[in-house]
């Protein structure tokens, strides 16, 4: 039993860190009040640039590299929503299909259909005293990402609730006008924001083809975006939540593949599709129990005109 | 136009709506940037590029629509932008302690830990106030800072003006309540159509002579003769005062085209703000972001000639049927939480109803209740002869229920759709809008020009699309349309917000007449003056119970300002 569970939890620390960076960068670009519709696309660009970089740098660099990519696409979506007002969630989807069609292209254009060519991966790190440890002993033998995974919820956190910076972003998607009365300036604190977000979402992404793949394949990351736009509202746009309903899908998804390996006379009961359904029927269920609390940031999506009230 | 605002004075600035008082003080502010003209602050020329500008040279606003984070806290409201930190984080406690200190030096109470959408309308209005002083306001600009107050609240927010002028600061006050601006003003500047018509000290004039120099000679010679009864009198007392409600206005004009002012002796003074020619007629330099619009004058004309009409004097008029009879209305607001909380209403044929109260006290989920747009939780009534439970807007509609909502553009109109086409809405499958399943073109273009000419829409024409037209005249479309169909009982949520005097004027009067036809009319108003101006009788809500009723005969403001504050009906 002690075997299976400390199994689960080693998979899940490994599968959480794209999910939880994407979903913490979801929350900073709208607890600002900018649509993060765009994250998938984000990883998505992330996840190409750090495959291809690695070809050429080392590999920790390499996830600097897609770190940018993703902030790159977030300046555009800035761009579209702080300073033309577009419609944030049609610039959040177009910027979806543009890496999705963009990363086929190239892929296929430089490399083949069947993805980049292997790359390093980031080394596990191995903590021997925590090892021997029950259950403990699966925090050890992970990338770093991890690590950082479960490190900058808390900072994050901080940032919004105890830094004025975090009470000003936090202002900055409920009332606007108020912090413009105020004399800051709203369209700085969102370009913040939102290449911040952009930054988390690249990384997410780098992760994907750094640790858990060793390279970039076609479809990545295949929803994951997503996935962490349901984490962040699930969280109720707070870094801890995000970060607690993030791990819970990676929890999920190593649930199923746990079930599949460790119990193969299962597959004769219960179809294949309903293990692959699991992550996501827990999700709705748990959905389903949360309740109506609305904790949306007020002008989330609103574009902000400084002659309107 | 120039303004000289000098130290240690209340300044109050009237005028029409679109007068260019609000743009003047967002000049003053940095909010908005003059075409031309200078602002000089303690006799230097200074340029105000941003709020933060304005605040470093110690002037503050409180804005008519509050600037507040309603999920912050008190203390946070207000020391934000500048907030105390200890080792780079936010210190909060010591941002409670501050704001404390400040609320304590000019005697507010406040609680900063308190979180602001938990506070009433007034307190949140002392947090603005508190946010600009604790910036170290000298100048203090309150835009219209009364519209959303109870008598006793703006009574008080008049004790905090007088006590920050005893302290040398200077308070501008920017209003539209003329009786309220005589009794606590040093120094009256009246604006018209982006010029400085008039400073005058409260001694030396009147209500009348303040109204008079807002609206300009021929409008005023028009209010009068509306007043011809009693009542009308009132009314139109009630409209002088009504002047400058805040609109996308009718009189769209250039609110002004630069501005200068200096300070010395002097605090601040705005010259050279220029708008319109001295006949009034725009100035060849016009801004292409304000398109001109029908003239007031002319709209008031018309509005007031139906005014003029004879209607029936309260009191001689017999009690008509009962039209709507409800005990114990329950239902939940939007939130979930309950708003109605077991309200008993009548209304009559031939009656105003008028339901007072501050925002948020249930009126909205009442009009909604009655309208079939919101459901019972509990208790029971009779609408227009059938049971009020489970009624759908449809079927009120069917029964004979008009509805003017509170929000014309959600709730009332599809803005892209033409004037004609709107003003079929609700009745485009019946004559004369419909022959058969087909639109009837020509029966709806005849109707929707007898109405728009009726109701002095302007343009008067069908083919617009309705979002051309300003707020006043979409709301006379909305009336129009409403009362085209004869409701037997019309349901109408803030019908004046936001229109200029002339269109106040007019729908005022169509109620009037809607009235003298028989229809029970519920107007539910945040406007008090409205509310008595109109209603033959007032229901009080607060916080979703009735506390308090009153008829015609009766109105006494002060106590209706305690029943919407919550006092118990104890000697009513």
């Amino acid at each position: 039993m002690l075997e299976i569970l400390h199994r689960l939890l080693f998979a899940t620390l490994d599968a959480a860190p794209a999910l939880v960076f994407a979903a913490l960068g979801a929350v900073l670009s709208e607890r600002a009040g900018v649509v993060a519709v765009g994250v998938e696309g984000m990883m998505r660009v992330g996840a190409f640039c750090a495959a291809v970089a690695a070809l050429v740098m080392p590999t920790p660099a390499a996830v600097g590299m897609g770190m940018l990519a993703g902030a790159a696409l977030a300046a555009v979506h800035g761009f579209l929503c702080i300073r033309w007002r577009s419609d944030q969630v049609v610039s959040g989807i177009a910027l979806n299909l543009v890496a999705l069609a963009g990363g086929t292209f190239l892929l296929e254009t430089h490399f083949g259909p069947n993805g980049t060519p292997p790359i390093q991966q980031l080394p596990p790190l191995h903590w021997p005293e925590l090892a021997s440890v029950p259950l403990l002993g699966a925090l050890s033998g992970h990338a770093a990402p991890t690590y950082l995974a479960l490190l900058l919820p808390l900072l994050l956190q901080g940032m919004l609730t105890r830094t004025p910076l975090g009470l000003r972003l936090r202002a900055v998607g409920d009332k606007p006008h108020a912090v413009a009365t105020l004399g800051l300036s709203v369209p700085a604190l969102r370009w913040g924001a939102v290449l911040g977000g952009g930054l988390l979402a690249g990384l997410g992404g780098a992760v994907l083809s750094t640790t858990v793949l060793d390279r970039f394949e076609q479809h990545t990351p295949a929803g994951l975006g997503f996935m962490a736009l349901a984490a962040m509202v699930f969280g109720r746009w707070t870094p801890m939540g995000a970060f607690a309903a993030a791990a819970f899908f990676a929890f999920g998804n190593a649930l199923r593949i746990g079930l599949a390996s460790s119990a193969p006379g299962l597959l004769e009961l219960v179809p294949q599709g309903v293990l692959l359904a699991l992550p996501y029927l827990l999700t709705l269920l748990v959905l389903t129990f949360q309740g109506q609390r609305n904790s949306t940031p007020a002008s989330l999506g609103v574009p902000y005109e400084q002659e309107s009230r | 136009m120039s303004l000289d605002i000098r130290e240690g004075e209340l300044l109050a600035v009237v005028g029409e709506n679109g007068a260019g008082k609000s743009s003047l003080m967002n000049v003053l502010y940095g909010l908005y940037h003059p075409d031309s003209g200078e602002v000089s602050v303690g006799g230097k020329s200074v340029r105000l590029k941003s709020p933060r500008d304005a605040i470093a040279l110690g002037i503050g606003m409180v804005h008519q629509h509050f600037m507040l984070v309603p999920t912050l806290t008190v203390a946070e409201n207000v020391v934000l932008g500048r907030e105390p930190t200890r080792r780079g984080l936010f210190d909060w406690e010591r941002a409670v302690k501050e704001v404390a200190a400040t609320c304590e030096r000019f005697g507010f109470v406040l609680d900063p830990r308190a979180r602001v959408d938990t506070l009433t309308v007034g307190s949140q209005q002392k947090v603005e106030i508190v946010k600009a002083l604790h910036r170290g306001a000298r100048v203090l600009i309150l835009d219209e800072p009364t519209a959303v107050l109870t008598p006793q609240e703006a009574d008080e927010l008049a004790r905090v003006m007088r006590g920050l002028v005893a302290q040398g600061r200077t308070v501008v006050l920017i209003s539209h309540k003329l009786k309220e601006v005589l009794g606590v003003a040093d120094r009256i500047a009246v604006m018209r159509r982006g010029r400085l018509v008039a400073e005058v000290r409260p001694s030396e004039t009147s209500a009348t002579a303040l109204a008079a120099l807002m609206v300009g000679e021929s409008q005023r010679a028009v209010m009068s003769n509306a007043a011809a009864t009693p009542e009308e009198k009132l009314a139109s007392e009630a409209l002088l005062e009504a002047v400058g409600f805040p609109a996308q206005g009718d009189n769209g004009r250039p609110a002004q085209h630069g501005g200068e002012a200096h300070l010395g002796d002097v605090l601040l003074e705005a010259t050279g703000l220029q708008a319109l020619g001295d006949n009034g007629r725009t100035a060849p330099r016009v801004s292409e972001k304000f398109p001109g619009g029908a003239l007031l004058e002319t709209t008031g004309l018309q509005a007031l000639g139906d005014n003029g009409r004879p209607v029936p004097r309260v009191g001689e008029k017999p009690p008509g049927d009962l039209l709507l009879e409800a005990t114990g209305l329950q239902a939940l607001g939007d939130n979930g939480c309950p708003a109605l909380r077991g309200v008993d209403l009548t209304v009559r044929e031939g009656e105003i109803v008028g339901i007072a109260g501050v925002d948020g006290n249930g009126q909205r989920e009442l009009a909604e209740v009655l309208t079939g747009l919101r459901s019972l939780t509990a208790g029971s009534g009779t609408l227009l002869g059938r049971p009020l439970k489970g009624l759908t807007p449809a079927e009120a509609r069917a029964r004979g229920v008009g509805h003017v909502p509170e929000d014309r553009l959600r709730r009332a109109v599809v803005k892209a759709l033409s004037v004609e086409e709107n003003i079929a809405l609700g009745r485009h499958s019946g004559p004369p809008f419909a022959k058969g399943m087909w639109i009837d073109f020509a029966g709806r273009r005849e109707r929707a020009q007898s109405l728009l000419a009726a109701y002095d829409v302007r343009p008067p024409e069908p083919t617009l699309p309705l979002q051309a037209l300003s707020g006043g005249n979409q709301q006379k479309v909305v009336v129009a349309r409403e009362l085209d169909a004869r409701p037997r009982l019309l349901v109408v949520v803030q019908p004046t917000r936001g229109l200029d005097i002339g269109a106040v004027t007019q729908v005022h009067a169509r109620l009037r007449e809607a009235r003298a036809q028989g229809t029970g009319v519920v107007l539910v108003s945040l406007d008090l003056e409205e509310v008595l101006a109109l209603a033959d009788r007032v229901y009080v809500l607060f916080e979703g119970r009735v506390t308090g009723q009153f008829t015609r005969p009766e109105y006494d403001e002060r106590e209706l300002g305690r029943r919407m504050l919550g006092a118990e009906q104890a000697h009513g």
